[in-house]
């Protein structure tokens, strides 16, 4: 039975299973250091679709396919579809359940939706309510620049500490039976605010948020970052590691081991000129394509997102920041 | 008139106190053109704008401040012409070119491409 531990912290009990899980991405990502371990590789932006909205959630449904295949289940075996994205009203993920056909729970917690489908995924299997849950979620550079900055035609200067929206999608087949990486812990996160309002800034607003959710998750299981062979935060990039890092230290808390970025993996240094890479989909791609292929024991995802509108930031209110940790072994 | 040497000194100051502003203080590029067009028109309505473009030439008319400077101006002398209305009807008066222009070409280009972003 699942049962909690701490303040914010799930323990599953039957330790779900990853019973089979894809990623895709689009043609910068394919070149990046996480480009060899997607299973499909998009040449261009527009993937034949008639928009980039299309676009977005041909690749969803397609890391769904792919994942549902590699565990050998069809889309009737599913029960639930749970599904998160950038865009208004989570299209992406909408659309695609129509596709999917599963019954459908649409959840929105900006860039951390990976952990937090995956976390409640985790919570309906190993409560017994469903024996094969799907978790996904997706994100497109265009999509997103147009949602959240400027149209991609306007060709706005982004600052050093911006970051490149991942265009790609993740999914995975959360099982009751079955070989594979299995969910062990998740840990929920509060929602977090000191004071960023440039919505070009994410990794400082998202930094915060990602050490709360680290610190608590140590405290609710007694374990130290040593215990991990690696703690990846989602999307924070360059700017906002660093802030982790000396968050971490000021609390006695040592990362300088183990803990990495996924928006710093998920491209090289030629390829962008900024902080790195962020969106749904950085988490989606890094931990369930390039992570989930080393030779790694227990890893702690802690995927960040910013719960900001362009609404809410042209009425001059700071960006709040959440992060959920999942705990994978394997 | 200016000269190569001119326009690329004063055009380039204009660009570069719109990077600083960009650069280092929170402003988005929205707020920065439109603070460039904003100090063209006070230029132009205090009558120092003009003496700058025949100075530097293209250097003062291609940033966007001479846009400002001209919304200025047209206002100006339709009001001198015309009255208090005048500084309605006058405002695009110099500028409508450039207004027009951007709107048939969008229009054209949004037919031919179809843009998606």
């Amino acid at each position: 039975m699942t049962v909690r531990r701490g303040k914010q912290t799930i323990v599953y009990a039957t330790k779900p299973v990853f019973l089979g899980y894809s990623t895709v991405g689009g043609p910068k990502e394919g070149q990046g250091p996480a480009g060899s371990y997607l299973d499909k590789i998009y040449p261009d932006l527009t993937m034949g679709a008639k928009s980039f909205e299309a676009a977005e959630r041909q690749m969803m449904i397609s890391a769904i396919e792919m994942a549902l295949e590699k565990a050998s289940l069809s889309r009737s075996n599913v029960d639930c579809f749970i599904a998160g994205d950038l865009l208004n009203q989570i299209i992406s993920s909408g659309f695609s359940a129509l596709n999917i056909g599963a019954p459908f729970l649409g959840i929105y917690g900006a860039c951390s939706s990976f952990a937090q489908g995956i976390l409640l995924a985790g919570v309906l299997v190993d409560s017994g309510a469903a024996e094969v849950v799907v978790a996904a979620t997706s994100s497109h550079n265009n999509t997103a620049e147009r949602q959240y900055r400027y149209p991609t035609e306007y060709g706005a200067q982004m600052p050093p500490w911006s970051q490149h929206t991942v265009t790609g999608a993740g999914a995975a087949v959360i099982a009751a039976r079955g070989q594979g990486p299995r969910l062990e812990l998740a840990t929920m996160g509060r929602v977090m605010d000191l004071g960023i309002k440039d919505p070009l800034n994410m990794g400082a607003a998202m930094a915060p948020a990602a050490a709360d959710t680290i610190f608590t998750h140590m405290e609710d299981t007694g374990r130290k970052p040593d215990d991990y062979d690696l703690i990846v935060t989602g999307d924070l990039g360059k700017v906002g590691r660093e802030i982790v890092m000396e968050l971490a230290q000021r609390q006695g808390c040592d990362l300088s081991r183990n803990y990495r970025d996924c928006g710093e993996l998920v491209y090289s240094k030629g390829q962008i000129d900024n902080a790195g890479g962020s969106g749904c989909a950085c988490s989606a791609i890094v931990t369930l394509g390039m992570l989930f292929s080393q030779n790694y024991k227990r890893i702690l995802v802690v995927a960040t997102g910013a719960m900001h509108s362009p609404t809410s930031c042209q009425q001059g209110e700071n960006i709040p920041a959440i992060a959920h940790a999942i705990s994978i072994e394997f | 008139m200016g000269t190569y040497l001119t326009a690329f000194l004063v055009g380039g100051t204009i660009c570069l106190i719109a990077q600083l502003l960009f650069d280092l203080t929170p402003l988005t590029p929205a707020h920065v053109l439109v603070i460039l067009v904003v100090a063209g028109g006070i230029l132009g309505g205090l009558g120092l704008y003009d003496p700058l473009i025949k100075f530097a030439g293209a250097g003062a008319t291609l940033p966007i401040s001479s846009f400002g400077n001209s919304l200025a101006k047209g206002a100006m002398a339709e009001a001198a012409c015309s009255g208090v209305i005048g500084i309605l009807t006058g405002t695009f008066e110099l500028t409508s070119t450039g207004v027009t222009a951007s709107i048939i070409f969008g229009f054209l280009f949004a037919l031919l491409f179809n843009p998606k972003g």
